[in-house]
């Protein structure tokens, strides 16, 4: 810093920031490759001063100094310029002379990064590692009785269902009476959650979409994925590849035109609709697509104009009630497709889950419930909204489960559970430990993002941008420099690699539990774990 | 592992020919306990067919309390078998104060009550006898139902039957279930042992059933009375059975559909494939997953066995018209009825359903693909 700066109480050094570059000036080739791929400017080009000692070979000439000024890499510490971690920098170096180091202390950026009033905001996740998933273990193996199955070459059914599924006895009575009998969807209990065309970038949807579909057509996989709130391609809309897609729709409508106006050329129904009430990462609060993402594609996708911030309303506008909106909107949404699809609302987990529950076991429309945890990711909130607002998603879920089992309805209206899964990089094990609590299937975001489009979001805050167009890796940018980075097949590919893994895991835990005819959902007698009050909160075996 | 012993027979057979089964396939099971049901009783019950006979083992004090409530209610006794026990038990079986099988006749104000309420009536009974009898620990009810008598006990199989003298003329059935089992529950409750029992139905099943807390929790939220206790988690094998006839009326060829249904290819090529795939998804709670063999017998003492979807399990059919038995082991069936057609035995697999109706006139196998006869 130069002697005639003043200092502001939002100047910072560079040790203040959540992460520090670490650069080596015997490597750099000062080739400028770092400056160009760092999404938020943080770097630039320095020019240094140092200090030689100077021995002449003279006899008698003292030694002296002499003052060169060399060129290198300076860090920003502007709190608008400061460095996210995503290591691009380090990605792109050719002679790794560049790296992004966390901090050994909590930063002060934290404290000033309100300039203006504007209180941060950010995409991503909540920055929370390990949770009470990844502690619980699988602990009723099954010896010599009721031997392990094989999971390499026993047949397995893992299979779920989306749909309400009437009691056995109405079941018989109305396939005799040829009475209506909802719409139920077979399919597999791992289902990429909502994330929208416009949070994502068309090259990251395109990969997804062809992922799914080649899961689908080529591997007999029916994955499934939800659309999120942002509408969905025309000619999506029109192809057979729309029964792999759950349309969501939300409190803002955004694409519902469109998506209303494609009906009558429609070649195949949708999977299912779901009504986004709530997001487990921001509870409470609308989606929200920042200016900087709504390009003109957006915009005409979603009917709206380009370059505005699109904030979804916290909650459907339309309706009087929460009861009166649930069974209404399930109901137009069963109308639209002539009491063809499946429509479940979607809901944060929150304390008061079960009131929304007990009012869905009630409309015998309500073909499920999505209940998305405080871990769950998104596109854009405030701070605040993500580190401290919310539910965790395993005892809200069991609580769910367990109050199906009391009303006798547990195997009527699927519960699906989201928020987090996977945070770890323990994707099967936390979905197996979910299905056995009581899910009876699981939705993943920001998992697929990591695994198939390589997103560099972490845990412990890095990255994290995904709110204003600059994704690093081009996953959720609208900038056509930043999303040629992702190319579609190989998204697709690795789509299909995780789902692939995912299942040979999955099988690899529920073979050893003896179960293979049927996914073992409540199975709990299966799990344990190493917290009696977690335990016992899980009405779950304590096991130390 | 436990092993399993059946006979449906039209001349009466004593139970002690199940048990010497049993003891042929000894190395199946550790003979720590076992369980007999008898129905189409011949003896004295035959003249008393419709009179619901009470077994269990009671205390001194049990059997009083017994009388008084029994007194209390208008169950008079009818008849009774009494076993006179030595003061020493074998080694191995504990020692009780009464063995009882007593045939009760019904109160009067029951004279006027529909099948189906007297039904009811008598499972009320017995779960009130059980959970008195729980309370003070000196009353085990197994069942109290017409033509049925269950005995249990700690031990082993041929050693209890000796004790008990079964080789009784009193005792003699032509539809006999015998189970000798192996223990992998430690302390062993008699209310975990098979034969299992309910309203007429019971199965007795060598295997182990992992999906069972599922099952459970559904089968005890149906509103069902009497889908309770658990002890074992093949107790799940004779609710399902009963819930699928008396629920939901569909016949014992079901019931590889609900335990363990087709997979989806399959159903699409099934001539009922659009009935047994919504019984296939209504029913996804009661889907078994682990290696069972069970075997059952209906209120018109129907007999059937079935495996499950990996046949983990062994089990064979074999007789002649008139006589058949159900074994886990060829072993025991050659110790029954050595005599015999051998080629005929047949060992269900994965998709098979054995059914002997009750004329005893021959084995019939239901293959689970097959078209469903008795869907209306
Ligand atoms: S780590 Fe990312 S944000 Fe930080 S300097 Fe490197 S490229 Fe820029
Ligand atoms: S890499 Fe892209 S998607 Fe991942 S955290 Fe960064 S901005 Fe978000």
């Amino acid at each position: 810093m130069s002697s005639n700066t003043t200092i502001i109480p939002s100047s910072l050094s560079v040790k203040d920031l959540p992460w520090q570059i670490v650069w080596d000036k015997d490597k750099c080739t000062l080739c400028g490759k770092c400056t160009a791929i760092c999404p938020v400017h943080a770097i630039e080009l320095g020019v240094f001063r140092k200090r030689m000692v100077d021995v002449s070979l003279g006899i008698g000439a003292p030694p002296g100094n002499v003052f060169k000024t060399f060129y290198g890499i300076r860090q920003k510490t502007a709190p608008a310029y400061h460095c996210i971690g995503c290591a691009m920098c380090a990605m792109v170096c050719p002679s790794d002379a560049i790296m992004p180091c966390r901090t050994d202390e909590a930063d002060k950026l934290r404290f000033h990064i309100n300039q203006g009033g504007e209180p941060e905001r950010r995409g991503g996740r909540r920055n929370s590692p390990g949770g009470v998933l990844d502690r619980i273990k699988f602990i009723r193996i099954s010896m010599l009785t009721d031997p392990a199955l094989d999971a390499g070459r026993h047949e397995f059914e893992m299979r779920t269902l989306l749909g309400r599924i009437l009691p056995p006895e109405e079941n018989i009575r109305f396939v005799r009476e040829h009475g209506w009998i909802p719409p139920v969807r077979e399919i597999y209990p791992l289902i990429i959650g909502g994330m929208s065309f416009g949070a994502l970038s068309p090259t990251m949807w395109e990969g997804l979409q062809m992922g799914v579909a080649y899961l689908n057509e080529e591997l007999g996989m029916p994955v499934r994925i939800s659309t999120g709130e942002g509408g969905c391609p025309p000619r999506l809309l029109r192809s057979r590849f729309l029964q792999y897609v759950i349309l969501q729709i939300a409190s803002g409508y955004f694409g519902w035109d469109e998506i209303i106006h494609a009906i009558p050329e429609m070649k195949v129904d949708p999977c299912a609709v779901e009504i986004k009430y709530g997001q487990g990462a921001k509870p409470g609060d609308g989606g929200l697509l920042m200016w900087h993402k709504v390009n003109r594609l957006i915009a005409a996708i979603r009917g709206v104009p380009p370059g505005v911030s699109l904030p979804s309303p916290p909650t459907h506008q339309t309706k009087y009630s929460i009861e009166e909106s649930v069974a209404k909107m399930i109901q137009s949404m069963y109308m639209a497709w002539g009491f063809r699809v499946p429509v479940y609302p979607k809901i944060s987990a929150t304390s008061t889950a079960l009131a929304v529950l007990n009012n869905l076991t009630r409309n015998p429309y309500a073909a499920g419930l999505a209940i998305d945890g405080e871990d769950g990711g998104t596109g854009a909130a405030y701070n605040v909204s993500m580190d401290h607002m919310g539910h965790p998603i395993a005892s809200c879920l069991r609580d769910c489960y367990q109050n199906l089992v009391s009303v006798g309805q547990q195997n009527e209206i699927p519960l699906f559970a989201g928020g987090g899964i996977g945070k770890s990089g323990n994707l099967a094990a936390n979905a197996a430990a979910l299905i056995m609590l009581g899910a009876s299937g699981i939705q993943v975001g920001k998992y697929i993002m990591q695994a198939a489009a390589g997103c560099v979001g972490s845990e412990s805050g890095r990255c994290n941008i995904c709110n204003i167009g600059l994704c690093p890796k081009g996953i959720t940018s609208q900038d056509p420099r930043l999303y040629r980075r992702l190319d579609p097949e190989d998204v697709a590919q690795r789509i299909v690699d995780t789902f692939v893994s995912f299942d040979t895991e999955l099988r690899k835990i529920v073979a050893p539990l003896g179960r293979s005819t049927s996914l073992p959902i409540g199975m709990s007698d299966a799990l344990g774990v190493d917290d009696a009050a977690v335990a016992e909160r899980l009405k779950i075996k304590y096991v130390v | 592992m436990c092993r399993l012993f059946a006979i449906t027979s039209d001349t009466p057979v004593s139970p002690m020919k199940a048990l010497y089964a049993l003891d042929v396939m000894r190395e199946g099971h550790d003979g720590s306990g076992v369980g007999l049901f008898l129905r189409d009783l011949a003896g004295p019950f035959e003249e008393m067919k419709d009179a619901p006979i009470l077994s269990g083992i009671f205390t001194e004090d049990g059997i009083k309390r017994l009388d008084s409530y029994m007194i209390d209610i208008g169950f008079l006794t009818k008849y009774r078998i009494t076993f006179k026990i030595s003061k020493n038990p074998p080694p191995g079986v504990p020692k009780r104060d009464i063995y009882l099988i007593r045939a009760y006749e019904y109160p009067e104000e029951w004279e006027g009550l529909s099948q189906t309420e007297k039904q009811d009536r008598l499972l009320g009974l017995r779960l009130t006898l059980q959970d008195l009898g729980r309370e003070k620990k000196d009353m085990i009810v197994f069942s109290f139902w017409p033509d049925t008598i269950m005995i249990k006990e700690i031990g082993d199989p041929m050693t209890v039957g000796k004790y008990l003298e079964l080789d009784n003329e009193r005792l003699k059935a032509r539809v006999i279930m015998a189970q000798g089992r192996q223990n992998t529950n430690y302390a062993i409750d008699l209310y975990a042992c098979h034969p299992f029992f309910i309203q007429g139905f019971s199965t007795m099943t060598n295997g182990e059933n992992t999906a069972f807390v599922p099952i459970k929790e559904y089968l005890m939220s149906r509103g069902v009375n009497g889908y309770t206790g658990f002890y074992s988690d093949s107790e799940v094998f004779v609710h399902i059975l009963h819930y699928m006839t008396n629920r939901l009326g569909l016949d014992v060829e079901s019931y590889k559909h609900i335990i363990t249904p087709l997979q989806d290819d399959a159903l699409e090529e099934h001539p009922n494939g659009m009935f047994l795939k919504h019984l296939k998804k209504s029913c996804r709670k009661l889907i078994i997953d682990g290696p069972n063999c069970v075997i059952g017998v209906l209120p018109d003492n129907t007999m059937f066995m079935v495996q499950d979807r990996k046949k983990l399990r062994p089990g064979v059919v074999g007789g002649r018209a008139g006589t058949f038995a159900f074994s886990s082991e060829i072993c025991g069936l050659d110790a029954f009825m050595p005599y015999r057609d051998k080629t005929k035995d047949f060992q269900p697999m994965h998709l098979d359903t054995v059914v002997v109706k009750p004329d005893r006139k021959e084995v019939n196998i239901c293959h689970q693909t097959q078209r469903l006869s008795h869907l209306h």
